[in-house]
Formats: structure tokens, C-alpha cells, sequence
């Protein structure tokens, strides 16, 4: 550059490299903004390179010895990784437990959000549930495991889960999934209320100004509007829910397999009785835990990840349906 | 303000807004105390062919909780006509807008008092969401919802949150309500698509749509045009101007060559207060009040 700053027109740049484009260049940067820029970009890397890292591991480890018929048979005792069988327990286990958590916790969470931003009346009311959640979102699972087990060993909910002369056994899918939505809970009133807040304030008064009625304007604008961050708010709830480990290990018992109460009906013998997932079969199965098979560690672990991945890609797909409807200027 | 008055400083012309730059008049010499330097477009639109006394607004005041927006407005809305409610930012128009379909009453903080008609019945005494069908409103920003167009029309049409009727049922509704706002011609090939991805114009003809599909007895509409450009903001004065036969149409307006063009009645506020009532034609040319002559020649606001 020439020391000139205003009045020379630039001289012409050499023909050789015409720039199709001015940028800003960071010769003006100070120092430390270049460090700080540097920085951002080294870590982002990092970060990525940590995440690819463990997804190419597990992708390795998890080819090399997942076989189908892991998905299919039950764990067996056994001193070898041959004779001790599969995973299929754990594996039905984790969809039991993401569908009967999740189910529980959607409707109720967007309930809860529904009636904080469009009530929230009365507010003290209002208030103390907003608090709640944020408490309930801030617990570690354990501990909300270790309350669970108070809960479902009392004897009015024995009908949960197995007992044996009146002593309540506490540990069941019921159990279980019921602690699973407590947690996943926050996270679906979170994502729900961040949708509705988003809708501008007018477009409600334009339903409810050709005769509307709240009620309506919720079914039929609000929640659908807010579908893709209820959704997200879901995933997350269930990513959350298939990947606790801690619930599992305190309320749906130590067990490789499914134990279902004798004498009750179909699907309530299992769901009474105790069992395992994924998380806790690879609790296990690592070379720390007590079947020490790390080969079918690495099997289940690698089951879970394409579970959690493909909850990343349905979240996007609605993200992007949402997208084609377009939104607001503002 | 104050200097601008001819009994203080008779030597100060009042200031001048042209927005004809070819129109070469000089300002006048001596003006009279209510005359204006108001300079318009002509007025595309001729008398009302009748007035039908709709709505009756009664000494309203409008508090938010110790704040007056409305102080003791009286005002009636005609069927025929059109009025135009003008006045400076904060000056209380939209709260009196909303004010005559009960929306204020979704604020909490808001307080009313004195009486609003609508066809001789205090709309106290209405069930909110039967009023609100016969007075509708549009607003300021276009808010479709995010649906298709014919969705959009289709949900105004339904029972409450119900989708029992079906579409092919709704459909010459749908079409008649689209043909009334104009927007037909331009949407029907594709009523599917998404009212959101329609241009800011196609957008707010779709709201008035909507409105107009609740069949309702007087229409509102708060600052319709502001965010629209001139040829979308042309159509739909043409359209309002249409309308004023089959519904008394109340608009609120910061554009006053707009208020001249389309209304028949112009009502000006100021600070809560309506300072004057008239017909568009005296209110600018002659007003009778100091202020809506300062106001309507540009000297604030
Ligand atoms: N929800 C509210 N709570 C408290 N005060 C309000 C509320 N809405 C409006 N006001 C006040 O009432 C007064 C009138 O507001 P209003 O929106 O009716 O003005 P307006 O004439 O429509 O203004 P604009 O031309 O800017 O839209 C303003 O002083 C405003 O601060
Ligand atoms: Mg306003």
C-alpha cells in the first residue's frame, strides 16, 4: 500500500492477478485478536478431530465384531466371548426404554411449556415450576436413581414392579423408564418453550382476532409451528434416555437378561420385571465390569452410536421440512 | 410548536411539505389560522354512496395500569366508509384499534372504561370470540400462519380447532374469500403452496383474506402498508376502498397522503386525545384545530 490514505485513485493491479473480490484483510488485527482467531481455530479442530476420532474408532471396533446374531441371542454364562452369547436383551431393552421414557416425557414436557408461555398464570405458580425443572435438569442421574428406588419400593406401587411377600423389589422397566423421562423432561420443556417463545407475539392475535380461542390456537398454529424444536427437544430427551447408565444399573437391576414377574399378562410381565440396555451391558461387558468381554463392549457401544447419530438425522430432516415452510420477517 | 403560530411569529411560514416536486405554487401569503400546507395526490375515490352507523365508540379512556393511552375518544365507524386514524408515534391509535374487538383485553395491564357499540350492543356483552369474527383486524407486520394458502383461509372457516369440514367443501369459500382480497388471480394455480414463501405483499392481501373470510361487519387495519412497497401498498388501497360497501373499515395510518387518498373520515389523535373528527377533505385542507393543521402540514410528528 501507498502511504497516501485518501486522495491517489490505487493504482492499477498488475494484470497478472486481478482480484475478482475486496476482503477484509486481518493486517489491520490487533495481536491478540489474531491469537485469539488462531486459537478458536486450533480448538475447533481439536474438537473435531476428538469426535471423528471416537466415531472411527468405534466404527473400526464395532465392524470388527458385531455380528447380527449379537442383536438376536441373549447373553448366556460363559468363560469365552463365544459361549456367552449376545446382547439382544440390553438391545430390546434400550428401545423399550426409549420408547416408554420418551413417551411419557413428550407429552407431559410440552404440556408443562404449553401452559408456561401461553399461561403462566398465576405466576407464583409459573415461577416455582420453572424452578423446578431447572433443578430437576440440574441432578445427576444417581441421585434420581437413588430417589426412584424410594418411590418403587413403596408398597403402593409394588404393582410396578416384582414383589415378593410384601417386600417390593423397585427395580422394573416401569421404574426405570418412569426416572428416565423425569430426566429427560427438562430438556423437552427447554426446546419446547424455545419454539414458542419464537413466535411472534402478532401472529397469535391474528388467530385469536377472527375468533379464535386459545385452545384452538395452540393445536392448530402454535404447536405445529413449534414442531421442529419440540422434536429436537425429544431427540435430545431420548439420546438422553439411551444413553443413561446410572438409572439403569440402580432400577432396572444387574441382570444380563430379561426376567419377567411370573403369572402376570403379556407385556406386563416384562415391563414388571427387571432387565438391562445397552449402556449397562457395555458397563459391564468393559474390561472393567464384571462379564469383562470388551469385544462385545465395543459391539454394543458401537450400537448405540448409530442409534444416537440416526437421532441427529432425523432431527435435521424435520429442521429442514420446517425450513420449507418459511417463517416470519422478524 | 409554540413559534409556529401565526398570532406569535407571523412572519414564520409555516413549513412546507411538497411531494410534488413539479408542482411549482409558492406558499400562500397570509394563512389562515386552520389552513394547511397539506399537499396531496388527488383523491382517487368518490363520495360513499350511503353510511350505515356501525359501531359507536363512547367517551373511551384506555389505561395502562396509571398510564392513559385513550383519553374519552367518542367516534363513530360507518359501514360505507372509510376512517382513517391518524396521529403521531404513541399517540394511542393502535390501542384504540384493538380496543373495539376486545384484543386490548389481552394485556392485563390494560384498563377500560366508557362504552363501545356495535350495532347498538356494548361489545362488553359479546362473547369475545363471536366479536371478533364480526370485527376482525390486520396487522402491521404480515403474519400468515405458517401453512398453505388455502389452509390459511380454510382455518378461519372451521369450527374453532376442528378440521372436520373437509377442504373440497371449503373450497368455494376459500376462493371467494382470496377473490374478495384480490389475491385469487395470482394464488390459484397453486393454493398448496407455503403463505409464507408469498411476497410481503401477497402476504398482508392474504391476512385481509383471512379477515375477510370470518364474514365480519367492520374490519380493522393497524398500519397495513408500513411494511410493504408502493405498488403492493397501491393494490391494497385499492382493495380497502372496495371493501367500504360491504364493511366498515377502520385503518390505521402514518402515511397521511395514504389517509387522503383511500379514507372518507379521518380521525386525529394526539396523546390519548382525539383532537379531530372530519371528513378527509376538511381535516386537511381546513381543519378546525391548531394541532391537526401543524400535524398535516409536517410540522411534527
Ligand atoms: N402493552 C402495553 N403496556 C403498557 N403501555 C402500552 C402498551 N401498549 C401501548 N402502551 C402505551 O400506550 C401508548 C399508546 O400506544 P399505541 O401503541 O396505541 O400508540 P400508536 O398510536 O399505535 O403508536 P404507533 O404509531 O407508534 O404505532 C404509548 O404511550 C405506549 O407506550
Ligand atoms: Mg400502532
Amino acid at each position: 500500500m501507498e502511504s497516501s490514505v485518501v486522495t491517489p485513485p490505487p493504482p492499477a493491479p498488475p494484470e497478472s492477478k486481478v482480484p475478482t473480490k475486496a476482503v477484509e484483510g486481518s493486517a489491520t488485527w490487533s495481536l491478540v485478536d489474531r491469537l485469539g482467531l488462531a486459537f478458536c481455530w486450533f480448538l475447533g479442530l481439536l474438537f473435531c478431530a476428538i469426535a471423528a476420532a471416537i466415531v472411527i474408532y468405534l466404527l473400526i471396533q464395532g465392524i470388527k465384531f458385531l455380528k447380527l446374531s449379537e442383536l438376536t441371542t441373549p447373553a448366556a454364562a460363559g468363560f469365552t466371548e463365544g459361549e456367552s452369547g449376545g446382547f439382544s436383551d440390553a438391545f430390546v431393552g434400550t428401545l423399550i426404554l426409549g420408547v416408554m421414557g420418551i413417551s411419557m416425557a413428550l407429552p407431559i414436557g410440552v404440556a408443562i411449556a404449553v401452559w408456561l408461555v401461553e399461561y403462566g398464570r398465576p405466576r407464583a405458580l409459573a415461577r416455582i415450576t420453572e424452578m423446578t425443572i431447572e433443578a430437576i435438569a440440574g441432578i445427576p442421574s444417581i441421585v434420581l436413581a437413588l430417589f426412584g428406588t424410594v418411590i418403587f419400593t413403596s408398597t403402593a406401587l409394588g404393582f410396578l414392579s416384582r414383589s415378593n411377600e410384601g417386600v417390593v423389589f423397585g427395580r422394573s422397566f416401569f421404574a426405570a423408564s418412569s426416572m428416565l423421562a423425569l430426566e429427560a423432561l427438562p430438556l423437552v420443556v427447554a426446546s419446547t418453550r424455545e419454539g414458542l417463545n419464537a413466535i411472534p407475539r402478532h401472529v397469535r392475535e391474528a388467530s385469536y382476532a377472527v375468533g379464535k380461542t386459545k385452545a384452538a390456537t395452540t393445536r392448530r398454529i402454535l404447536l405445529p409451528t413449534a414442531r421442529p424444536q419440540i422434536a429436537t427437544g425429544g431427540m435430545l430427551g431420548l439420546g438422553r434416555i439411551i444413553g443413561d447408565t446410572a438409572i439403569i444399573v440402580v432400577l432396572l437391576g444387574a441382570t444380563q437378561n430379561f426376567s419377567p414377574v411370573e403369572g402376570a399378562p403379556f407385556p406386563l410381565d416384562y415391563l414388571r420385571g427387571a432387565g438391562t440396555s445397552l449402556t449397562n451391558f457395555v458397563y459391564e461387558a468393559s474390561p472393567t465390569g464384571n462379564l469383562n468381554q470388551p469385544q462385545k463392549a465395543y459391539a454394543a457401544a458401537f450400537v448405540l452410536l448409530l442409534m444416537v447419530l440416526a437421532l441427529n438425522a432425523a432431527t435435521d430432516l424435520v429442521h429442514r421440512r420446517a425450513r420449507k415452510v418459511g417463517t416470519w420477517s422478524h | 410548536m409554540e413559534s409556529l403560530a401565526p398570532d406569535t411569529a407571523p412572519s414564520a411560514p409555516p413549513p412546507i411539505r411538497r411531494l410534488d416536486p413539479q408542482d411549482p405554487t409558492p406558499a400562500q401569503e397570509a394563512v389562515p389560522t386552520t389552513a394547511t400546507s397539506f399537499v396531496a395526490a388527488k383523491r382517487s375515490i368518490a363520495a360513499p354512496q350511503f353510511s350505515i352507523r356501525r359501531m359507536e365508540v363512547d367517551r373511551v379512556s384506555i389505561h395502562y395500569g396509571a398510564k392513559a393511552a385513550v383519553k374519552g375518544v367518542s367516534l363513530p365507524i360507518r359501514q360505507g366508509e372509510v376512517l382513517a386514524l391518524i396521529g403521531p408515534s404513541g399517540c394511542g391509535k393502535t390501542t384504540l384499534l384493538r380496543s373495539l374487538n376486545r384484543l386490548t383485553e389481552l394485556t392485563a395491564a390494560a384498563r377500560l372504561s366508557g362504552s363501545i357499540r356495535l350495532d347498538d350492543v356494548d361489545i362488553r356483552l359479546i362473547e369475545p370470540t363471536l366479536l371478533r369474527r364480526r370485527v376482525t383486524m390486520v396487522f402491521q407486520q404480515p403474519n400468515p400462519f405458517p401453512m398453505s394458502v388455502f389452509d390459511n383461509i380454510a382455518y378461519v372457516l372451521r369450527e374453532q380447532g376442528s378440521r372436520r369440514v373437509r377442504k373440497k367443501a371449503l373450497e368455494p369459500q376459500v376462493h371467494s374469500a382470496l377473490a374478495r382480497a384480490g389475491l385469487f388471480e395470482e394464488v390459484k394455480d397453486n393454493l398448496k403452496h407455503p403463505a409464507l414463501k408469498l411476497s410481503g405483499g401477497q402476504q398482508q392481501r392474504l391476512c385481509i383474506a383471512r379477515a375477510l373470510a370470518a364474514e365480519p361487519e367492520v374490519l380493522l387495519l393497524d398500519e397495513p402498508c408500513s411494511a410493504l412497497d408502493p405498488q403492493s401498498t397501491a393494490v391494497i388501497e385499492d382493495l380497502i376502498v372496495r371493501l367500504r360497501d360491504d364493511v366498515a373499515v377502520v385503518i390505521v395510518t402514518h402515511n397521511l397522503q395514504q389517509a387522503y387518498r383511500i379514507a372518507d373520515h379521518v380521525a386525529f389523535m394526539y396523546l390519548g386525545d382525539l383532537v379531530e373528527y372530519n371528513s378527509a377533505t376538511r381535516l386537511f385542507n381546513s381543519p378546525t384545530q391548531q394541532r391537526t393543521a401543524e400535524y398535516v402540514s409536517g410540522a411534527f410528528g
